[in-house]
């Protein structure tokens, strides 16, 4: 077993770990600060000089341009920060999920009423 | 002395705000989930309580990462809502209780529990909304009592840790020395995964198993480790270690008063119980 999967021994799952938190802190604050509405609307103005502004690294900065989930998580980002940063485009947990596991919405909703049994 | 009528766990998603918002309760997608609280109400009527100690994670409003208190409790004569980030509307504040607090803190510190203290704090939607779905009007009859368990940022404190939580909690309370009423509420859960390729995942006999252990074996979950509980539950299921702390603060023997699951609104299987001390 490598180090990486006996950190992370659940499958499809990044548990948010002091290592995520180490590798995600400029994207969870910049994050973070989407709980103000000047703050979206700054980053909505001009997103390059706010993702500048929050010190994100490349790697931060190509996540959010892709409006990418996994590659956000990759990144070190945060589910309850990221939905702040969602939020900004409207995008509710199903549009996430769905783009996550490469379902359309539809379809990602009839997998969660599957669970029902 | 104050006397712990009952304890009250529900889910919390953000979701529930916007159905709010929009008049959907009777909605056919949220109608399964709302008709769960009219008994809720009912129950809150007859047993009248004057505090709600709400157990709860916040998610990024009152604490970011840069400190994250494994458990902390408010201290405060009044808590707001403020915006999480979507513009849902705003609760109203909720009135507090400083000395019940302070009383709460000095008795679970002496018990090692080592706390953060919070004289100022802005409370996110896993404590409005339930509140809110006890109380639609939101004329609060209630002082409340905040108290934060980290379910962000692991380590995360273990199932055991919160149940034990929940024991000190119940005689902290019961420590108080005026004759109140008081209900502990558990928010978050059931299982749902938001993020990962997992996203979406859901496990009905996870949850059934743990909500009937709610009632008859509640120490069930403080064999898993919070990793196993991500695993059952999903990532953001293991909110359920408020549920935990809240079926600590009853006794061992408790009557379940109304239960009610529903799979899903938004990404999450929801579960609501009210459990009365036998």
């Amino acid at each position: 077993m490598s180090a990486t999967s006996a950190r992370q021994p659940v499958p499809g799952t990044t548990i948010f770990d002091g290592e995520q938190a180490r590798k995600g802190y400029a994207l969870n604050k910049m994050c973070y600060s989407f709980n103000d509405a000047a703050n979206r609307k700054a980053f909505v103005a001009d997103e390059d000089a706010y993702c500048t502004k929050f010190g994100l690294n490349a790697q931060q900065r190509a996540a959010i341009k892709h409006r990418n989930v996994l590659e956000l998580i990759e990144a070190g980002g945060n589910a309850y920060y990221l939905a702040k940063f969602a939020g900004i485009f409207g995008l509710d947990m199903q549009d996430i999920g769905a783009q996550q596991t490469g379902l359309t919405k539809d379809q990602f909703k009839a997998k969660l009423l599957a669970a029902r049994g | 002395m104050a006397k712990i009528v009952g304890a009250i766990t529900t889910s919390h998603v953000p979701a529930i705000g916007g159905a709010i918002a929009k008049g959907l309760q009777q909605d056919p997608y949220w109608k399964p989930f709302f008709d769960g609280f009219p008994h809720v109400r009912e129950w809150l009527a007859k047993v009248k309580p004057d505090v709600v100690v709400l157990v709860y994670n916040d998610h990024g409003l009152n604490f970011f990462l840069d400190k994250m208190p494994t458990f902390a409790v408010g201290a405060c004569d009044s808590y707001s809502n403020a915006d999480e980030g979507w513009g849902i509307p705003q609760t109203a504040p909720f009135k507090g209780d400083s000395e019940l607090s302070w009383h709460l803190i000095e008795h679970l510190v002496k018990e090692d529990f080592d706390l953060t203290t919070c004289q100022e704090m802005v409370v996110d939607h896993a404590f409005t909304l339930p509140m809110a779905l006890c109380w639609p009007d939101q004329k609060w009859p209630v002082r409340v009592v905040p108290v934060v368990v980290n379910t962000v940022q692991a380590p995360l404190p273990s199932a055991a840790r919160c149940y034990k939580l929940g024991q000190a909690l119940a005689r902290a309370i019961e420590s108080w020395p005026k004759d109140e009423r008081v209900v502990v509420m558990g928010t978050g859960g059931l299982s749902h995964q938001l993020d990962g390729e997992r996203a979406g995942f859901i496990n009905k006999d996870f949850d059934e198993t743990f909500m009937a252990s709610m009632v008859d074996d509640p120490a069930w979950a403080t064999k898993y480790s919070t990793t196993e509980l991500v695993e059952l539950s999903g990532t953001q299921g293991v909110e359920l270690l408020n549920w935990m702390v809240a079926r600590g603060a009853l006794p061992e023997k408790v009557r379940k008063e109304h239960s009610n699951y529903h799979i899903p609104i938004s990404n999450t299987a929801t579960g609501l119980m009210v459990l009365e001390p036998v």
